[in-house]
């Protein structure tokens, strides 16, 4: 069901929804930016449409709203432990389509991967409800399109946002009321970006060798990257995380058990007590990720992990871009292929 | 709703016993029944959760062998019997114990590798007449790094046991050199049907997996355990994925077929 409201009825749409749900969406951290005086697009909490930023691509992603940076999993003391309770109230995020197909990604890791479903994960997710932007133009480092991910039928509510006006597709029926009793019922159907400027072809899995593993490719990688992992921190996908414990100052009985993004591209992510570890080398940690994103994942769960949300290329002190890396690896496979 | 599987549960330290001067077993009261090689995330509060492999287990008990290197496992040396630790899981697959049974069995550990397949000699030493017996090769750095030597002594009485070290004092009077000399210098009579462990550091593994392989042992024939950082034991925080392979799910014992195709 469609409906169009202005700018202002669109405001006591989200003021009614507000009610029952903390709203999420990209929006401006003034004088957060990596340098001074510079802001940054991250994701946060809004009540006003004109808050949220549509123009510019969100330097983090939304995967901090359902998975925290750092979150508590339990307090202790002496020989108990507690679980911390969260927000009573249910949770909107207005995001991209490949974000959206990026959070299916998640739940595939912590709801799928192994026996056990993510106690934490989950009970944050089952909160969630996906406002859709509408997005056909893309940004500069996008390639969604080649990985598919431009596309999805996964939301509750689509929108499409113009100079004055904002339009909407309901699927989720819940919804229809606050829309209904503020908007002007019209037909709309949202649509999606069919071509970005970026383009990558994935080599195909089953015949990714280990002679790509050892291929001297990685070794530009190894002089350039810094292992900052911005990369990690800024990916939809990425949902490595280490356990940490902390003990507060003045009672040293007294703490908690955390856990914290954590990135494969960062010293320390494969550190054993007594000294042995594994990709010691930069290079090797580009290509475990580059792997985990465009094969590793695929043969576990039969779709590729990365969504092409570009926000890695964006994000990379060094310049680095993964989508130029994707096609060198493809044209290494394809090479391969004509020697064999 | 869905069980919290981060949450560890309390138990009880039933007993500490010295083994070198960096590795201690710790025995806790648990209910847990493991398999041989399944591993166990262990913590104290405030300081850290590690994953420590089980190296025995019976009625109402585990045991877990652990050297002092690390930031938890220093604390857990402070530790005495009567007082608590966390501990959830079991986690990882475990040998396939039952799959060695009848065959002649060759297990070759380094270090504290022995742990893991410790219960494993002790299943075996107890029933003799399910496998057509065992050697087993032990290598440690020196005659100090030594572990259960008791027990050594003891499966001894019906298991082939080659002991050596890395390095000694002339008053060793023992088998001196790598692992590996040993198993080049095993005779193994019924190639076919024998089944091979090996557990140790990972340079230890690579040239015993390739000694057995001169020996004519098939690849799937033999049995790695891997080690690796895993900070949950459950699939999610991918500090030990190799390659599609997650060594907490997957593992962290291999058939040396997928062992070896695994790249870091």
């Amino acid at each position: 069901m469609g409906f169009k409201f202005d700018k202002k009825k669109f405001n006591k749409v989200l003021d009614d929804l507000s009610q029952e749900y903390d709203i999420y969406g990209p929006v401006r951290k003034a004088g957060k930016g990596k340098f001074s005086d510079t802001d940054v697009i991250g994701y946060g909490k809004i009540s006003d449409v004109e808050e949220i930023v549509l123009n510019e691509k969100s330097y983090f992603s939304p995967k901090e709203v359902i998975y925290p940076i750092r979150e508590t999993l339990f307090y202790f003391t002496e020989d108990e432990v507690k679980v911390p309770n969260i927000t009573e109230k249910k949770i909107i995020v207005f995001l991209r389509p490949c974000d959206i197909n990026g959070v299916k990604r998640l739940d595939t890791m912590f709801l799928k991967n192994g026996n056990e479903e993510d106690f934490y994960y989950k009970r944050l997710r089952e909160k969630v409800k996906f406002f859709m932007i509408e997005c056909t133009e893309g940004f500069d480092t996008c390639f969604c399109v080649s990985m598919g991910s431009n596309k999805t039928e996964d939301y509750d509510v689509a929108f499409r946002f113009t100079e004055d006006e904002i339009i909407v597709d309901i699927k989720d029926e819940m919804f229809t009321k606050e829309f209904k009793s503020h908007g002007e019922e019209i037909d709309f159907k949202p649509e999606y970006i069919e071509e970005n400027k970026v383009k990558v072809n994935i080599p195909d899995p089953e015949k990714v060798t280990n002679e790509v593993f050892e291929n001297d490719v990685w070794k530009e990688y190894a002089s350039r990257c810094i292992g900052c992992g911005r990369c990690n921190t800024s990916c939809i996908t990425c949902s490595c995380f280490t356990m940490q414990d902390v003990y507060y100052d003045d009672n040293k009985n007294v703490g908690e058990r955390r856990r914290v993004w954590a990135s494969c591209q960062v010293d320390g992510f494969t550190d054993m007590a007594g000294g042995h570890s594994f990709r010691r080398n930069q290079g090797d940690r580009m290509r475990f990720k580059t792997m985990h994103k465009i094969n590793d994942f695929y043969k576990r769960f039969g779709y590729h992990m990365c969504v092409g949300c570009g926000r890695c290329d964006d994000v990379c002190p060094e310049y680095i871009s993964f989508s130029k890396c994707i096609n060198k690896i493809d044209e290494i496979v394809k090479e391969g292929e004509k020697n064999d | 709703m869905t069980k919290n599987a981060y949450l560890p549960s309390s138990v009880e330290i039933l007993k500490v016993t010295k083994q070198t001067n960096i590795d201690y077993t710790f025995r806790i009261a648990s209910d847990i029944t493991p398999k041989s090689g399944q591993f166990l995330e262990l913590s104290i509060p405030r300081v850290g959760e590690a994953p420590i492999s089980i190296s025995d287990f019976g009625e109402g008990y585990l045991d877990m062998t652990i050297r002092k290197v690390g930031k938890v496992t220093d604390e857990i040396f402070n530790l005495k019997a009567g007082d608590k630790l966390f501990v959830r899981g079991p986690y990882g697959n475990g040998f396939p114990v039952d799959s060695y049974k009848g065959k002649h069995l060759i297990i070759s550990a380094g270090g504290t590798g022995l742990a893991p397949v410790k219960s494993i000699i002790n299943y075996f030493y107890n029933h003799m007449d399910e496998i057509d017996g065992m050697d087993l090769l032990i290598g440690f750095k020196s005659p100090d790094d030594v572990l259960f030597k008791d027990e050594i002594e003891k499966w001894k009485e019906k298991i082939n046991v080659i002991l050596t070290v890395d390095k000694a004092e002339e008053d060793w009077t023992g088998n001196v050199g790598l692992i590996t000399k040993y198993i080049d210098e095993l005779d193994i009579k019924d190639k076919e049907n024998t089944e091979v462990i090996v557990v140790g550091p990972p340079i230890m593994m690579k040239f015993s997996t390739i000694a057995f392989s001169k020996k004519d042992i098939r690849d799937e024939q033999i049995w790695v355990s891997f080690e690796r950082k895993m900070s949950c034991g459950i699939g999610k925080c991918g500090h030990c994925k190799i390659d599609e392979t997650y060594v907490c799910l997957e593992g962290p014992v291999f058939n040396y077929t997928k062992g070896k195709t695994l790249m870091d």
